[in-house]
């Protein structure tokens, strides 16, 4: 699904994290654990082809991220579901309407009764007509899982979606993400929370990469 | 909720780009009105000039005072049997007085002066062979001049075509701004919609949606400011012959020539349509130029 070979990104002048080669295959679970700048962000960015590596060769849903043009882009995102750390929306528009673009906005057809069921599971039915900045940082990252999830993507990729939750809504969300692997999405989460990668791996086979000091590695054995 | 109406939503209706397509939309439509109107005037004009001077002329017959009754008959009898003419009649002395009053004053003594007499023909549409009338005029009236107005129409005719260019030619440059206006108010309102692009880009949304919303609603604006432009030129142009009859005396019936007649009303509700048409291919350009700029 998502093939990194040799990839190295830098920013601002210096090297992120170099020669990084992984493969993120249907149906896997992975969690991205690493220090604060060490470039789990920036990782998840050149998975959706928002970022292009420095060097390397990344391959996005077949093709080769480099020579993909913008409708080519746009078709492998309509596949990848995005939690944002900062949760972007339309403020302009509902929750309902922000949480059903990805399919409104790509002219796929979203059922009123399944986008229902997806605000009644993040929690937030209540909030369907209200507005992106009236809600709360918990409630805005729960939007941006529904409206993540809402076109059963083949890839989702999630940057500390629980950061603003607590302990009984991260799980739920957690096991929504777990169902949806389930069901053959591949999930791709950047925290730093233990016990949320613990609650993963007594339900799900989940492998944990490590990105510290430049390097991406394999790690979880001592989780 | 469909793509076609989620599209309309998209892009937020407040803006600063909001006002500078509504307003100069309304400005060009404005504008674009009363150029056509002095463009359809002008050559309303043209032939109005045309066709009132083709068919009128004047002989000028000057002869001793002692002779004068004659030759006026003889040239009159000349007129009666020349095919193409409609009409011939003698000016009367103070017809003649009240069109040199204009350019000699009315105190000069008129009576006292050897002047030519004047006779205004009306001629049938197919008009008289002028220069077999002239020929007969010399021979039977040696003082007799015809004056088919030629000098006169053609500088008339001329002016007013070119009048009637330079309007067509404004048209096209108010065209050319309207465009260049609604391709800066586009750029502007991408540029200030970054997070809306974003976000859509985020969700798979390609260029051609992104651009469409924009599209939409940036021509809906054009759309509404030509059509209030237009409305209050139309209600100028309705109201101007009265201004000029109670403001201006005398060029009341100048004023009165700039405008619509009968069906030409129609001709200025071309110009919304037609603003919606150029700010939808300017903004349509104008987007994807953004946008290709935009990861």
């Amino acid at each position: 699904m998502i093939v990194f070979d040799g990839v190295s990104h830098d920013y601002g002048g210096g090297a992120l994290f170099r020669d990084v080669s992984l493969r993120l295959e249907g149906g896997s679970f992975h969690f991205l654990t690493g220090p604060s700048g060490a470039g789990k962000s920036t990782l998840l960015k050149l998975c959706y082809g928002e970022l292009l590596p420095s060097s390397g060769t990344i391959t996005l849903m077949g093709q080769n991220r480099r020579a993909m043009t913008r409708d080519q882009l746009a078709e492998a995102r309509q596949r990848i579901g995005v939690v944002h750390q900062d949760c972007q929306f339309l403020d302009h528009l509902t929750v309902a309407q922000n949480g059903g673009l990805p399919m409104t906005a790509t002219g796929r057809r979203l059922l009123d009764a399944d986008l229902g069921d997806l605000l009644v599971w993040v929690g937030l039915a209540e909030h369907a007509e209200a507005l992106p900045p009236t809600l709360s940082g918990g409630e805005r990252q729960r939007a941006a899982l529904a409206r993540a999830v809402v076109a059963a993507p083949s890839l989702l990729l999630a940057d500390e979606p629980t950061g603003n939750l607590d302990w009984d809504m991260s799980q739920r969300l957690l096991l929504l993400m777990i169902e949806l692997n389930r069901m053959g999405t591949a999930v791709v989460i950047a925290t730093h929370d233990l016990n949320l990668i613990r609650f993963a791996k007594a339900h799900v086979n989940a492998r944990v990469l490590r990105i510290s000091a430049r390097k991406l590695t394999m790690a979880g054995a001592e989780l | 909720m469909s793509a076609a109406a989620i599209s309309g939503l998209v892009v937020p209706r407040a803006g600063q780009s909001v006002w500078l397509v509504v307003f100069s939309a309304a400005a060009m439509g404005f504008l674009a009105v009363f150029v056509l109107a002095l463009a359809t005037s002008s050559a309303q004009l043209a032939r109005g000039w045309e066709a009132q001077l083709a068919q009128t002329a004047t002989v000028r017959v000057s002869a001793p005072p002692e002779e004068m009754e004659m030759q006026t008959a003889l040239v009159m009898e000349v007129l009666r049997t020349t095919p193409g003419i409609a009409e011939a009649r003698v000016m009367e002395p103070q017809e003649q007085a009240a069109l040199l009053e204009v350019w000699l004053g009315p105190d000069l003594p008129l009576d006292a002066l050897p002047m030519p007499r004047l006779i205004e023909l009306r001629e049938t549409p197919q008009g008289p062979d002028r220069q077999g009338l002239r020929l007969r005029l010399s021979a039977e009236a040696p003082g007799a001049v015809y004056d088919d107005h030629t000098r006169w129409r053609r500088p008339l005719v001329q002016a007013a075509a070119r009048l009637k260019g330079v309007a067509w030619g404004a048209l096209v440059l108010i065209g050319g701004v309207t465009c260049a206006i609604i391709a800066l108010a586009a750029s502007a309102s991408l540029a200030s919609n970054g997070q809306v692009i974003k976000v859509l880009r985020l969700v798979g949304a390609r260029d051609r949606f992104i651009a469409s919303a924009f599209v939409q609603r940036i021509s809906r604006l054009a759309l509404f400011g030509a059509a209030l432009g237009t409305a209050i030129a139309m209600a100028a142009l309705w109201a101007l012959p009265e201004l000029g009859g109670d403001a201006l005396g005398g060029t009341a019936q100048h004023m009165a020539g700039i405008g619509f007649q009968g069906a030409g009303w129609l001709l200025p509700l071309l110009v919304p349509p037609v603003a919606m048409g150029l700010a939808f291919l300017a903004s349509l350009a104008t987007a994807f130029h953004v946008l290709r700029g935009v990861t």
